[in-house]
This record gives C-alpha cells, structure tokens and sequence, in this order.
C-alpha cells in the first residue's frame, strides 16, 4: 500500500514507481465503474481546509478532505456547496468516506442540478500531479477565469483516470433561509414528467423536481420566507392539484437527501442510472417498464433498480443521453460495459485525451470501460 | 508564397459547390483583424461555409496541407483572438446563421454557431424565455464566439457563464473529423469534453452548432444605483451583500473617471461626487425583489453609502444601467484611444489594487477609468492614450501588462472574459509554470497533433525545453515584431 504524507511525497511515489494504480481519497465510491487492478494509492493523509473565505465564496482544501468537515466549516458561515454532494454509500452499500477530491473526480451532484450546476460547474482550481510525477495546477480562485484550458471541468468526472487530484478550490454559495417541498400526485411517468416541466417552466424558481412512483412529483423551493410563500402559492395556482401535502424545513431537507440518493430502489442488486432529454423519460419508462424507478432532474436523470444488468436492453431504449451501470456486482460489471461506449471519432478523441495525461495507462486502468 | 497562394485559392474553390472564397486583397482586409484594432494580418485567404460539412471539408483540406486556420465568428474578440497570424486561411462562420430547434419541452435553443447570442433570446422571447449569458457585444458576438471565449456578462453573477448554460455543442476537429459533444441531456458520458472545449480560444476545433438551455424571465428586475465616498466603503458593501446571503442578478461597479466620463456622454443622473457607484441588480417574483431592495438598500446605508436609488420602472431601470453600458463609448469620447483591459481579482482587493492602478497611471503618464463586476472580481480598465503620439501605444501596453500582473499578483487571473488571445500570450508564464503549459500543450495535441487551428494564440511559443525545466519565451521587447501596427 502506498501512503503518501503529502504533495511532494505523492509525486515521488508516483515518478519512482510504474505500476498501474487505484488513486483512494476516501474510497465510498471505489464500486462504482470497471473493477481495477492496481496498486492501491492511499491518498488519506492529504487533509484539510487550506483556506475559506466566506465573502469570496470560496473554499480551498486538500483533496482527502472529509466532506463532513468542509460541511460543517460551510454551515457555520451559512453557505453550502450549491450543486448538492449526495450520499450514495447506503446505495451502493459502500464502506469508505467521502472527500472532497472523490465528489468532483466523480462529479457527484444532487438534485438542485438542474438550477444550480453540477460538481464541475463550481469546480474552480486544483492542484493535482500527473502520471509522470508532475505537478501542476489548473484553473485558479476566481469565477471569471478563460485563463488557458479549463482543466478543472475536465478533471471533474475523469474518475480518477487523468492524474491524481491534490488540492482543490470549489465556489461555495449562501444558504437559504427557507426551504419547502410541495408534492402532488401523478399517474405515471408521463403525467409527471408534463407536471414537472410545468412547473420548471415557469417563474416560481423551483429548485429540484422528481417523481416518485406512488409518492408523486415532488417540487422544491427555496429562499427567503416572504419569497417562498408567495411562490408557493403561484406554484399551486398554476398546477391546480386534485391534493397536496407540502414538507417544511428538516421535512424537506431529509426528502431530498433520499431521493438525490436514490434511496427507494437500494435494495435491487443492480442499479442503472441514465441521463437522458427530460421529455424522452416517459417512453423510456414504457419500453424498459423497469421494477423499480426514480425520476429527478424533471425526468433528466433516471434511476432504474432490477435484478439483472441487461445493458443492451437498457441502452437501447435510449434515444438520446446515456446510461451509467452505477452499482452491480464485481463480476457483472467485470464484463459487461459500465460506461456508455462510444464509437468513431469521439472514441479516438476520447482515447487521444487519456493517452495525453496518462499514456501507459497507470491511472484507474479500464475504470472507464 | 505567390504562386502556392494562388493554387490553394483554387483548391479552396474546389472543395465545395457554394462555399464562397475571397482572394481579393481589398476584401481580405475586412478580416485582418477583429475588436483589438491594434494589430492587423491579412489572410491568405477567407472562405465562408454554408454548413457544417463545408467547415469539415476546410479543415480536413487544411490539415492535408499543413494550412493554418483561424476560425471566425463576429470579430468581436477584445484579445486578438480572430487576428489571423500566420498567413492562416480564415474561417468565417456567420453563414451558419439558422436556429434549427426550439424545444420548450427540454427548455433548450439549438442554434449554429453563427446566430447571434441576442438573437436566441428574440427566439424564445413571446414564450416569455430568455438566453441568460449576456456579453455586451451580444447584439453582434455569435453563440460559437460565446463558446470559444466563455463568455460572461453583468449577469453572469447569478446565472452563469457560458460554460454553465450549453448543454451540447457540434464540433469540427482539425482533422475534419466531426463529434458531437453533449446533447440535451445533462452531464457528459465520459470525459467532459465540452466543457475542455468552452473557453478554448479556437485552439481545439471549430464549433459549428450549440444546444444551449433557456430560462424563464424573471417576473420583475430592479436596479439600485448606489453612491459611496470611496472605493473601499462600496467594496465593503459588495461584502456585505454576499455575508447576507443575497446573490444578486448583477453587481457593477464604476469609478470616480467612468463615472463622470458616462455621465457626460448619457446623462444618467450618476452622483458625480461620489468616489465609486455601484449598481445591483435584483430580479425574482415581486415578493422576493421587495424583500432584497430593502435589505441590500439598509446594508448600503450602514456602510456609509452618500446615495441610493432604487428604479420605479422599468424605463428607470434601463436609464441606471444606460452610463454603465455606455461606459466604454464614453471614456472612447475623451481621448483618440483606449485600451480594455481584463482580469479577475478576489473582489477584496479591489481597493488596494484600483490604488496601485492609479498610482501606475501616474508613472506611465496615462489616463485610466475603471469598471469592474464587483460581483465576480472582473475588472476592465480602459487605458486611454493616442496612438498618434510616439511611443504612447507601447506605454498602454506595457502598463496594461503592469495592471495583468498585478491581478495575478493579487490572487487572481490574467483574463475573466476577453480571453488570452494575442494580447495575453506572453503572459501566460507569469501565472503558469512550464510544466503547467507543457500539460495545457499535451492535451492541445490531443486535438490538434500538428498545431494548424489558430496558431500563435493564448500559449507563448516554448523551446522544447519544457524538460529540462528551464523555457525560453520569444522576448516580450519583440512583441509581435512581425505585425503592422496602427
């Protein structure tokens, strides 16, 4: 096991060694992708918040940061990491924390998503050291930055295959006062999909929206008191329920954590999880009628809970978008491809890319696959 | 050359039925050089696709021939970035003018690259929808433009850069090869090469066709237009704002020189004895833009502001902002010559640097004003000078280089928006170390292995001595050496 003490250790170990390596910050998210053969790289050591500066909305800290711990600094300055972490290890049934470094490597985002951004939107700098024991930095400190390539929103969601992330430097955003849920029923997929886009199409300002089968279409706003009240009410007028029950405060708070988290379908050995044009997801439900789904995102993003993998199946009800065989066991995902494949031209970019930052493929080989 | 010349016109001619060449020297000087007027380049030739395939079929021919490209939306680039070095053949992409798709249903515009960013939110604006990104250029600067720069705008603030708002984009690679990056889903299915691809300059491909998501206007916007005794009493403020939780939709500042220099040319009714004005914007539901306008209108007052006025009407709000959008032009009035500078600094060094700034002015014996997103730290100072005096264009830019680095210095970047381009090239080394631009340079040739698509912008020219650990840069004395200036 190689553990290194800090940047520069990390980097000597990396130039002096040639082995293919599995990069760990925390480690809940080490089932997710390809298994990997490699020499495990403990990057645990390299903790810490570096510097916050709550009136610059920033936040600096050492990739192997627990995210408990940049939460806690962020809440005590009434800010959050706008594009919402989730806790997916009850999903996945994972040991191993979660860190900072891992939320961006893996773009882990939430349900706000669709208002507020992905991971890599608030992704800023980094310092990283690259395959060939380099280290380098990318990005800076600052929001407005066309300052050459920008190599954090190409890291971010690399899984860990293009170098080995050691500080990072992510936007932070005030956090609301308030925050509501308002959930109405909806038949099915179709019906809810239309109730969503209803409702994000409008001026209410909804910050998440997601169908639970049997629960209902689930709508979030969030803000100053005044404000959410009254966009409340305009939220209700415009649907026109037949019922309605709204979650205050906590209530709502707990919701989305399960649901950003899939949480209803963890029982299912197999879970799927697609990203697709909202108004595709009706059709795609229909085709696949899987057991057991989630929507979020307005219908953007699917979760799908099954009993066997049956990739092609999945893949092609799909139109458009992709889909990410997210948890399955060791062996199913051994053979069967994990990631969307891609073909042609954008394969042999892709390829050039990878070949660019880690040409012998030391890095998380085959994690992508 | 000459003779080559003339067999490429001809090849170009010949790749495609309907793309439109120009040879004509006469012509060509339209597109020698874009909004950084200083420095100029005639093509070897320019050629005008119709679509997509023609663009495939430029480049591929291009690459054949070891042919320098440079792509081209509106010539709108602040940093040289259309500026065709290189006896490079430029692409001129206003043809793909066409907005193919408009889909409610997934809240997304898909456009080629041609249309003009306003031109979006025309499309969308009887749904009551609107394109968020809004440079000031956007009447003229195309959403490929947009892309290439990641472009920001006053209300970027609140609802992103470019980067934050394209969803999927056609590309063009320099070998021809066509990708399609993204689509109207979210979230890439691999690396996020879009993402890589925003903000490149021109360097990696060239963008023929974006999806870009599309938001609801907000019910009611209102702009404050807030005087303060000093630049440090309206950083203070800014700070404030954002300790309280309020990110407002836009945030400009301007001082004491643009202040009085917009309110000559517009009449907007500017304090002219204040220091600094700030002008924030608040949009939302009227619940939501009443409950802000009390709250930011207080924290002004406890720091000290000398004035505040909240907009009654939207014809009120418009005439706020008139002196700040007409901040340009009106320090434009003042003097033969400007200078846009770009960079981004932590907003709170803002004081401590416009200080420096000032006092750089003096040495250099140059005029400057500034305006700044005090929301974001970007900050645009216009260095004024007249290139009609000797020496004096070689003074503006060696103290904009000053006021680069400075921004760098401060912990901040050399460009926010306008992007490296030119201008910034030789730069780069003062934020970057060489193995950071040698990393930047390995993925260059990922996209581009014989480095033919906008050569001599944004990465200085590094001897391969990367390794070694030692560079060396062309001598910034020599800057340019091989262009015209005017």
């Amino acid at each position: 096991m190689l553990r290194p003490r800090d940047e520069a250790d990390l980097a000597e170990i990396i130039a002096t060694t040639s082995c293919a390596l599995e990069p760990v910050a925390g480690g809940s998210l080490r089932d997710i992708g390809k298994p990997v053969e490699g020499e495990i790289l403990d990057l645990s050591a390299l903790h810490g918040i570096v510097s916050y500066e709550p009136d610059e909305l920033v936040l600096t800290a050492r990739a192997a940061t627990p995210l408990e711990s940049i939460e806690r600094a962020l809440s005590e300055h009434r800010q959050r990491l706008a594009f919402e972490p989730v806790d997916w290890t009850p999903l996945l049934g994972s040991a191993g924390g979660r860190t900072i470094g891992g939320v961006l490597a893996a773009n882990v985002s939430g349900s706000r998503r669709i208002v507020a951004g992905a991971a890599r939107d608030h992704f800023l700098g980094f310092r990283a050291v690259s395959v060939r024991g380099e280290r380098f930095k990318g990005g800076g400190r600052v929001v407005k930055n066309v300052t050459g390539y920008d190599l954090p929103k190409l890291l971010a969601g690399s899984w860990g295959t293009l170098a080995v992330l050691t500080e990072v430097t992510v936007r932070v955003n005030p956090a609301p006062e308030h925050e509501r849920t308002l959930i109405v029923p909806a038949g099915g997929a179709a019906e809810a999909v239309q109730s969503m886009a209803n409702a994000l199409g409008s001026a209410c300002d909804v910050s998440a929206a997601a169908f639970v089968p049997r629960r209902g279409v689930a709508l979030r706003l969030e803000g100053f008191l005044p404000s959410v009240s009254a966009r409340g009410a305009a939220l209700l007028e415009r649907l026109a329920p037949a019922e309605s029950v709204w979650l205050e405060g906590e209530a709502s708070r707990g919701f989305w954590r399960a649901v950003g988290a899939a949480q209803p379908l963890g029982a299912h050995p197999i879970i799927w999880r697609l990203s697709v044009p909202p108004g595709d997801a009706p059709d795609i439900i229909e085709r696949l009628a899987p057991a057991d789904y989630l929507l979020d995102w307005g219908g953007g993003r699917i979760w799908i809970g099954a009993a066997h993998a049956e990739a092609e199946r999945v893949r092609g009800a799909l139109r458009a978008g992709h889909a990410l065989l997210f948890k399955a066991p060791r062996a199913v995902r051994a053979s069967t491809a994990v990631f969307q494949p891609l073909s042609g031209p954008l394969a042999a970019l892709t390829a050039r890319v990878k070949a660019a930052f880690d040409p012998a493929a030391r890095l998380n080989p085959g994690r992508m696959g | 050359m000459l003779a080559r010349k003339a067999q490429i016109v001809d090849a170009l001619r010949a790749l495609a039925p309907g793309l439109a060449v120009i040879a004509d020297q006469l012509e060509l000087a339209v597109y020698e050089t874009d909004a950084l007027t200083a420095y100029r380049q005639k093509p070897l030739a320019v050629v005008l696709p119709a679509n997509a395939t023609q663009v495939a079929r430029v480049l591929e021919y291009a690459h054949r021939e070891g042919l320098n490209i440079v792509p081209r939306g509106a010539g709108t680039s602040l940093s040289g970035g259309a500026v065709p070095v290189g006896d490079a053949i430029v692409i001129g992409l206003a043809r793909l003018n066409r907005i193919l798709a408009i889909d409610y249903e997934n809240r997304c515009v898909v456009a080629q690259c041609g249309v003009a960013n306003l031109a979006i939110t025309h499309a969308v604006a009887d749904r009551g929808f609107y394109y968020a990104p809004d440079p000031s250029s956007q009447v003229a600067c195309t959403i490929g433009g947009n892309v290439a720069e990641n472009s920001g705008g006053v209300h970027c603030l609140k609802y992103g850069l470019t980067t934050n708002n394209v969803l999927g984009a056609e590309l063009v690679l320099p070998d021809g090869e066509i990708v399609r990056l993204g689509g109207k889903h979210l979230d890439s299915e691999h690396y996020d090469l879009l993402g890589i691809v925003t903000g490149s300059e021109g360097l990696l491909g060239v963008v023929t066709e974006v999806t870009v998501r599309i938001l609801q206007r907000p019910p009611t916007a209102r702009a404050l237009l807030i005087g303060f005794p000093s630049t440090e009493a309206a950083g203070a403020c800014v700070a404030a704002v954002i300790a309280a939780g309020i990110i407002p939709a836009g945030m400009e500042m301007m001082d004491r020189p643009a202040i009085h220099a917009a309110e000559a040319f517009v009449h907007a009714g500017y304090p002219l004895e204040a220091e600094a004005l700030l002008i924030v914007e608040l949009d939302g539901p009227p619940v939501e833009v009443d409950v802000l306008t009390e709250r930011v209108s207080e924290l002004a007052r406890v720091q000290g502001a000398s004035s505040c006025r909240a907009s009654r009407s939207e014809t009120e709000r418009l005439a706020f902002w008139a002196g700040r959008k007409a901040a340009f032009p009106a320090v434009g009035r003042l003097s033969p010559d400007y200078y846009c500078m770009d960079g981004t600094i932590p907003r709170r060094e803002l004081p401590r640097v416009l200080r420096a700034i000032y006092a750089m002015g003096e040495r250099y014996g140059l005029r400057v004003a500034n305006v700044f997103h005090a929301g974001d730290g970007n900050l645009h100072p216009l260095i004024l000078y007249d290139a009609n005096r000797p020496g004096e264009l070689a003074r503006a830019e060696a103290f904009g280089a000053d006021i680069l680095k400075l921004c760098v210095d401060a912990g901040g970047v050399l460009t926010g928006e306008h992007g490296v381009g030119l201008e910034k090239r030789d730069l780069m080394t003062y934020q970057f170390t060489s193995v950071d631009l040698e990393i930047q340079h390995r993925l260059k040739h990922a996209f581009d292995p014989r480095a033919r698509l906008n050569p001599g912008k944004v990465f200085p020219t590094l001897h391969r001595c990367a390794e070694e650990g030692r560079e060396h840069v062309r001598s910034a004395a020599g800057r340019f050496a091989d262009l015209p200036r005017f």
